[in-house]
């Protein structure tokens, strides 16, 4: 039914799977889009729109940062009992029709979901936005066993048909001209171009109608579990992760085990903070609980509701004190939009499902610190993103905290050899005085021949120029 | 763990509960195993919530974090949703403006019909779904084209019918100044699709249904179905909308393109 776009050079780098080949990766495409100023420009002027939106929202607040302390602590308090907060939501939910199936891993929610579908001799799904289920390539897993998958969600259609994974994980194809989008629409679907985004949309929602009435399955993510209530609760703004839970005939949703909150009121915090710390929103269009399949009395629903929970590696950020407040991330995206390497770099360079700060944060736990954590040297720790999280994580400290881990498990020899020579210099005054003089003399003669390794740094910046004197020396002279 | 057990039971897929579940995958197992992680994992302490305001009581095991209710600390921090109902519905209006909804207030539901006529010949609507509701069905008449009930008793749902309908009509839960959204449920809204299929989306509701907050919207909707909530609930905010091109904000992605609220009295 869709044949996306095959061989896309985006998905190219992004399939690099060879983990020891993430960062060589990563440097590759962050100097190539750094280059590409068009993409900067467009970029930054998307995200224009969304800060002053934001701003407006924020100032609606009685107190934004009160209110961010009572987010936090709401998340806190569940992902610090999450023993007890998981069986218990896990018991209202079955207590109301639902089916819970546990995932250790990736792999494991894969084979349950597909074996869901054959149960169920399901023949279309219908997707809204899930970013567990990127995690998970579920789309990937379903085409090759056949199945008919379309993503409901505008943005990630888009990134269906361009074979592109999200390029932001609230905004997937924020990256897209519409002008290319027209193009994409007319190979793709047979319209006439347009260059009006309200075209456009109306283009995908034609298209998709159809196929919400004739889907088997929906899929769908979760934002929160309600403990108290046995409910999962869905933000959106587009009305598809809505049609998709009420028109098939069977819905599985698909969540990490950290989105646990303890009260049905804790939404009365979360959700406008949501809406507003991510799109600038005083709350998303349709925010919906769900509590198990159709029930006696109502008229429509589908006739089941899985609930697919997933680890894959939650438990082993839980097990460290130290960053496990970074299980509380909510997925707003703020941080994202408020990054300078983000808005340099941009989002497929991060080669990860999760890009931004946060996902530099949690990726190297997901996937391996030794691997990813050069995600954690891109950052210039200007704490942007820690000013931004509504949930108040601390992801500029973490990142510290990644680096530090890493230089502990596996010390780059270089950087010790280098240590140990400044340790060297340093505990000798005259050897030191000696080394700064050498410094100043030669260095004029460094900048013009560019001997590597000063050569990476020299090739996009200047040192400025070596003074006449040392410090030592011009102390001396002044006292 | 047991009356997990027990609620299993209840399930559809009962026959798989002590089996393995589907694609062979042993749920049981997996189950314990994750619980078993967790509950290492939690061996160690956490530092307290960063921002320490309201956190105070927070001892390094947590628990009597657990007696602050964030969403009553919190109230003064959240947007206003006002003190009185005169200063809740003119915040309402505001926000609905703001939303791009469509409202009207009128004194009596005779008005309301009245209303409605002007809405559908205005849009000229052929045909309008909708649900058992005494509000609804006191401005029906107010339909000037064919009608189509989505919740005939003993009749199977017809999705087909519900996506040819230019627009549903339902009562809502209750309306939250604060956010200018609308609460709908599955239960006494007419299902699931009626409110999010059609082209437009028409609710009709009482002035007194307006409330301050989305945690005052929480509280009635607990004392209206006390004791199993409705299978979906659902804020509403706005017309159906996105921005996923160039970030510009488009109404009617695949929900309604149009929000229409009718406030009786």
């Amino acid at each position: 039914m869709i044949a996306p776009t095959p061989g896309h050079p985006a998905l190219a780098s992004q399939a690099a799977t060879d983990p020891r080949l993430a960062k060589k990766q990563f440097l590759r495409d962050a100097a190539e889009s750094v280059r590409d100023t068009g993409h900067r420009a467009f970029v930054r002027k998307a995200l224009g729109g969304y800060y002053t939106n934001r701003d407006a929202q924020k100032s609606r607040y009685g107190d934004w940062e009160q209110a961010r302390d009572a987010a936090s602590l709401a998340k806190w308090s569940a992902v610090n009992h999450l023993d007890e907060m998981l069986p218990r939501f896990v018991a209202n939910f079955e207590a109301q029709g639902g089916v819970v199936h546990w995932a250790r891993n990736a792999d494991e929610a894969r084979t349950i979901i597909l074996a869901l579908l054959r149960d169920a001799e399901a023949r279309a799904v219908i997707k809204s936005k899930c970013m567990t289920s990127e995690e998970i390539h579920l789309n990937q897993a379903l085409e090759a066993d056949g199945y008919g998958v379309v993503e409901s969600d505008l943005g990630e259609f888009i990134q269906q048909l361009r074979g592109e994974p999200p390029y932001h994980f609230v905004f997937p194809c924020m990256h897209v001209r519409r002008d290319e989008i027209s193009d994409l629409f007319e190979q793709h679907l047979g319209t006439a171009p347009t260059d009006s985004p309200e075209e456009l949309t109306m283009i995908a929602r034609r298209h998709m109608r159809r196929l919400y009435v004739e889907a088997d399955v929906g899929v769908t993510g979760a934002n929160f579990l309600v403990a108290e209530t046995g409910q999962i609760s869905i933000t959106e703004n587009e009305g598809n992760a809505r049609l998709t839970a009420a028109l098939p005939r069977i819905h599985i949703a698909i969540s990490g085990i950290e989105k646990v909150v303890e009260r049905l009121d804790d939404l009365a915090v979360l959700l406008p903070m949501l809406a507003t710390a991510g799109a600038g929103q005083q709350m998303t269009c349709y925010n919906t609980l769900y509590a198990g399949p159709k029930r006696a009395g109502e008229c429509d629903g589908p006739e089941e509701m899985h609930l697919v929970l997933l680890d894959n590696a939650r438990t082993a950020i839980l097990a460290d004190p130290e960053q496990r407040d970074s299980l509380h991330c909510i997925r707003c995206g703020a941080c994202l939009n408020v990054c300078p390497i983000f808005k340099n770099v941009g989002g497929f360079t991060y080669g990860t499902t999760y890009q931004g700060p946060i996902g530099s944060v949690i990726t190297p736990h997901l996937r391996g610190l030794a691997d990813w954590n050069h995600l954690s040297g891109a950052s210039s720790l200007c704490g942007a993103c820690t000013d931004a999280c509504p949930v108040r994580i601390d992801i500029h400290t973490h990142l510290l905290h990644n680096r530090r881990n890493a230089a502990r498990t596996s010390p780059g020899r270089l950087e010790k050899l280098g240590h140990r020579f400044f340790g060297l210099v340093a505990r000798r005054p005259w050897l030191f005085a000696l080394g700064g003089w050498l410094f100043r003399r030669t260095l004029p003669l460094a900048k013009a021949l560019r001997p590597p390794p000063l050569s990476a740094w020299l090739a996009t910046r200047d040192l400025p120029p070596a003074p006449q004197e040392s410090f030592r020396a011009a102390w001396k002279r002044r006292r | 763990m047991s009356a997990s057990k027990n609620a299993q039971t209840n399930t559809p897929t009962n026959t798989k509960t002590n089996a393995l579940g589907p694609g062979g995958h042993d749920n049981a197992a997996a189950r314990r195993d994750i619980l078993a992680r967790i509950s290492e994992a939690l061996r160690l302490p956490a530092p307290p919530p960063h921002g320490g305001g309201h956190a105070a009581g927070a001892d390094a095991g947590g628990r009597s974090a657990l007696a602050i209710l964030p969403v009553e600390a919190a109230r003064p921090f959240l947007p206003d949703g006002g003190d009185s109902p005169d200063a809740s519905l003119a915040i309402l209006a505001a926000n609905l403006e703001k939303l791009r909804a469509v409202f009207f207030r009128v004194p009596d539901l005779s008005a309301a019909a009245d209303c409605l006529f002007a809405q559908a010949r205005e849009r000229d609507w052929q045909r309008v779904a909708w649900h058992a509701h005494p509000l609804v069905e006191s401005v029906l008449a107010g339909v000037p084209c064919s009608t189509h009930r989505v919740d005939v008793p003993g009749e199977a749902f017809d999705k087909d019918a519900l996506e040819a309908c230019d627009a549903g009509l339902t009562a809502c839960e209750c309306l939250v100044a604060q956010t200018g959204s609308i609460l709908v449920s599955s239960e006494t809204c007419g299902g699931r699709a009626l409110s999010i299929l059609p082209h437009a989306h028409v609710v009709i509701a009482m002035a007194e249904q307006v409330v301050p907050t989305l945690a005052d919207a929480l509280a009635s909707i607990r004392s209206e179905h006390d004791g199993q909530l409705p299978s979906m609930l659902s804020f509403i905010t706005g017309p159906s909308r996105t921005g996923d091109i160039e970030r510009i904000l488009v109404l009617g992605a695949h929900g309604p393109k149009e929000l229409i609220v009718i406030l009786v009295g």
